[in-house]
């Protein structure tokens, strides 16, 4: 039997390419959840809400999706620092984050995907640009640019966010306020501030991977769901906040959904990156490269 | 306790035969809805408001009930094809099982998912468990889409029966059976809001180190919690499928689930098995109208809305606004 | 005669830092133990290795002739350890009367059998009269003075009715009359046939409490024997004042 080495390349291919995608998808749950720990589930809703707005401007006048969530960026981030103030005075002043913050995402999650619902309908949206539709082709390897460019795009990110957290002042705080909040406090640096900072760095990069995600599939209000388990799944895999060990776990699970898919249908894959959330869960909550 | 019980059953009761009076079929079809959120936001509540653990797949769990009657009941109708031909006048005399049987099942079935997942994860933070309860709903709707003999993705068809013996439509019958089991959970919060077994889930909701190092078993009790609300929750999906008639996996996984068993509970307040039966009535009714007069989808907005609003403002629920006003008032 | 409680080469890291290293320590029944060492030097640590809070990775604990090797806290508590925290946990939605209920329903409970609704309560409320805290028995938590929770915390500890109480830092910020009533407190508990670990920074008490006294510094057991010998011993000294 002629066993099919192009599709399992391909497939592999693929899903390395879904994986940089996914690793700027988690990106941002590294940071509020890996390093802040805040359980912001709703962290999909603001990806599929960059999604759409990037759909809007778009569709009516013509920009390109990246171009948006990053120029939009800025108000995102106001909107993450408005967020965790309200995440902040409600619930982690109060000691009560456990039950009644996570109502609040989920609250949040919910009403998202249902305003959107109400604005766009249930129709799948995407966007046009001049790189969705070509590919390149190398040899048995076919490289569809649409899934290309926001790989590459996620790896940029990924890569400053990185560089932000290990070289600048800011973000060696968050990344100490994790660890140790007296220890920041006696360094002069405001935690409150530093993880309100930081949940809305986490919220702006969730829109950008908005623009990146209806590039590589159209979308309707309710595929941020899907995204939950992944996101959780690629975090608590990577060892919660590390970002070399979020980057090796998004790549493994683009590439085991990519073979599902390919090998097996597609109606699988939602639930390959829940079932590795379980699994990890059960058996190895502190990740690959946990600390 | 014993007054207790007496009491909730002749409410039970009382509603009931009220609502024979107009005789409209409606009636009795929201008031099922209604009734089963008691039940479903009365057992997340056990977990999540007396234990302090948040479940989010509570759709899982009804789901499962709703789909064990479809399993048993599409067995019934092939009884001939998947049984020895010896054993099966035993089976036509016990298949269709009757409706309190496949509530049993449901809740077996439930219960044992939810000791499971429970055990898996229980060991973590709260945060883990309630994303695990998430992935757990997704897992589910993707292994029944994908197997035929529930009707996969296409859903399956459940003949109600027109009519019940002695009671008119077959749909009062169902009412009826979800009134008891409403009696039934109810009962049960209050049970344990009394009990050792409560005041054990108190201690973990208010601090599980010190719970511990008091000697309370928290993975044991924690697991209680966990087996008998899927339980429940699965007992309320059992007749659903007589309900509706249709049961597609949407429906059955739909997130109004989670939501409602979730903001049900949290809107009427989690410390008293009042909360949920509160937060239900009003939030269940106000959905009813809402649905009717505007759109099905404006009323799911409207719960997430108040949902928000509630955890940020009044944390304690309707019953702890209550409360707070008694113990204001007692201070002057 | 075999020590009441045993702990044997204790180790615990966290990543890479080691936190407990080579650590044993044995308390006889009846006896009254002081534990001082600098801040971070390990004693927290020490004590939820003791109880069951964190794991070992190396060495072992016994208890009453039993392991408690991979025993959970709430097992151990059973058994007859009990430990006040060093920054009160109190349960923040139950009474002050309910949280002495906890312990006396799961471990006196599990140990002596199921305990009359009445019986629990009079425990209770002999327990609060102890500490000083019987007005406040229908209050929450959140009513409490720092003062009061640190009494709350102990009070706790001993509705477990151990055999063995570890008391973390329980006068941190008391004035001089209440940590005489905690001292007299503790002392009296002894003589009942309750052993005591007193883990505190507050010397005077420490001297005056301790039959034995052990030092902890930077995860390693520096001294162990009688408190006058100890304080002159150089190492300690060293520790706390420097070179």
């Amino acid at each position: 039997m002629d066993f099919p080495f192009d599709l399992l390349i391909n497939a592999i291919v693929a899903g390395l390419l879904l994986g940089g995608f996914y690793a700027a998808v988690t990106a941002g749950i590294s940071i509020s959840f890996g390093m802040l720990d805040i359980v912001n589930i709703a962290h999909p809703a603001f990806i599929i809400l960059g999604s759409y707005i990037a759909y809007f401007f778009n569709i009516n006048y013509g920009v390109d999706p990246i171009l948006t969530c990053v120029l939009l960026s800025p108000i995102f981030y106001l909107f993450g620092t408005g967020i965790y103030q309200v995440y902040y005075l409600s619930f982690e002043k109060r000691g009560q984050q456990s039950l009644r913050g996570l109502a609040f995402f989920f609250g949040v999650l919910f009403v998202t995907e249902v305003m959107l619902l109400l604005v766009f309908g249930v129709d799948y949206r995407y966007v046009e640009t001049s790189y969705i539709g070509p590919s390149i082709h190398y040899g048995i390897l076919d490289l569809p640019l649409r899934m290309l460019i926001p790989c590459a795009g996620s790896l940029l990110l990924f890569a400053g966010l990185q560089l932000f957290i290990s070289h600048t002042f800011t973000g060696r705080a968050v990344l100490a306020v994790s660890q140790d909040q007296l220890a920041l406090r006696l360094m002069a640096a405001d935690p409150i501030r530093i993880k309100r900072i930081a949940f809305g760095i986490s919220i702006a990069v969730a829109a950008i991977a908005g623009a990146f995600l209806i590039i590589i599939q159209p979308v309707e209000p309710s595929v941020g769901r899907e995204y939950i388990g992944r996101v959780f799944a690629i975090c608590v895999l990577g060892g919660m906040g590390s970002m070399p060990g979020t980057l090796i776990a998004a790549m493994l699970l683009g590439v085991v959904e990519s073979i599902t898919a390919t090998f097996y249908g597609p109606s699988w894959a939602p639930a390959v990156s829940f079932g590795f959330l379980l699994l990890t869960l059960a058996f190895r909550p502190s990740g690959l490269l946990g600390r | 306790m014993p007054l207790f019980t007496g009491i909730a059953i002749v409410v039970a009761l009382a509603v009931f035969m009220l609502l024979r009076v107009p005789n409209i079929e409606y009636l009795f079809v929201a008031g099922y809805t209604i009734v089963q959120y008691i039940v479903l936001s009365t057992a997340w509540n056990i977990l999540g408001g007396y234990c302090g653990y948040v479940n989010f797949g509570s759709a899982a769990f009804f789901a499962l009930g709703a789909y064990s009657t479809v399993a048993l009941a599409t067995f019934g109708t092939q009884l001939d094809d998947l049984v020895p031909e010896s054993a099966a006048p035993f089976f036509h005399l016990i298949f269709p099982l009757p409706i309190p049987a496949l509530i049993v099942i449901g809740g077996i079935v439930s219960g044992i998912v939810g000791f499971g997942t429970g055990y898996l994860t229980l060991r973590l933070r709260g945060a883990f468990f309630a994303i695990a309860t998430l992935a757990l709903s997704v897992v589910l709707a993707t292994l029944v889409v994908n197997w035929d003999f529930v009707g996969g993705s296409g859903g399956a068809y459940v003949v109600r029966p027109g009519e019940f013996p002695g009671l008119g439509s077959y749909m009062q019958y169902l009412f009826l059976l979800m009134l008891g089991l409403a009696v039934f959970s109810v009962v049960v919060a209050r049970w344990i809001e009394r009990s050792r077994l409560g005041f054990g889930f108190a201690a973990i909701r208010d601090d599980e180190l010190a719970a511990e190092a008091s000697g309370v078993p928290t993975l044991r009790l924690k697991l209680i919690a966990t087996t008998l609300s899927g339980a429940l929750m699965g007992m309320a999906g059992a007749p659903f499928p007589y309900y509706i008639g249709y049961l597609a996996p949407a429906s059955a996984f739909g997130l109004e689930y989670a939501v409602n068993s979730i903001a049900m509970p949290l809107i009427g307040g989690t410390t008293s098995w009042i909360g949920p039966v509160i937060g239900t009535i009003l939030l269940g009714t106000l959905q009813q109208v809402t649905t009717v007069t505007i759109s099905s989808a404006v009323n799911v907005l409207l719960v997430g809305v108040l949902l928000i609003a509630f955890v940020i403002i009044a944390p304690n629920g309707i019953v702890g606004l209550v409360q707070d006003r008694l113990h204001a008032r007692r201070r002057k | 005669m075999t020590a009441l409680l045993n702990v044997q080469n204790i180790g615990k890291r966290f990543g890479g830092f080691v936190a407990l290293d080579d650590i044993s320590l044995e308390v006889n029944a009846g006896e009254r133990l002081g534990l001082i060492g600098p801040n971070g030097s390990g004693k927290s640590t020490l004590v939820n290795c003791i109880c069951g809070t964190l794991q070992n990775e190396r060495g072992s604990v016994h208890f009453d002739g039993h392991a408690m090797n991979g025993l959970a806290a709430h097992e151990r508590t059973h058994r007859g350890l009990s430990r006040s925290f060093q920054l009160p946990r109190p349960f923040p939605s139950l009474t002050l009367a309910d949280n002495l209920c906890i312990p006396m329903l799961y471990t006196v409970h599990k140990r002596s059998g199921p305990l009359h609704a009445d019986d629990i309560g009079a425990r209770c409320a002999e327990l609060l009269r102890l500490v000083g805290l019987e007005n406040k028995a229908k209050h929450l938590p959140r009513d409490l003075t720092q003062v009061e929770m640190r009494k709350l915390e102990l009070a706790r500890a001993m509705a477990a009715e151990p055999k063995l109480l570890i008391a973390d830092e329980a006068m941190a910020g008391l004035s001089h009359s209440e940590i005489e009533d905690i001292l007299a407190l503790l002392v009296r508990l002894n003589e009942s046939g309750i052993t005591v670990i007193m883990i505190e920074h507050i010397m005077t008490a420490v001297m005056s409490f301790s039959q034995r006294l052990a030092v902890l510094v930077s995860g390693k057991k520096i001294a162990d024997g009688k408190p006058e010998d100890v304080v002159r011993n150089p190492d300690v000294v060293r520790a706390y004042l420097g070179e």
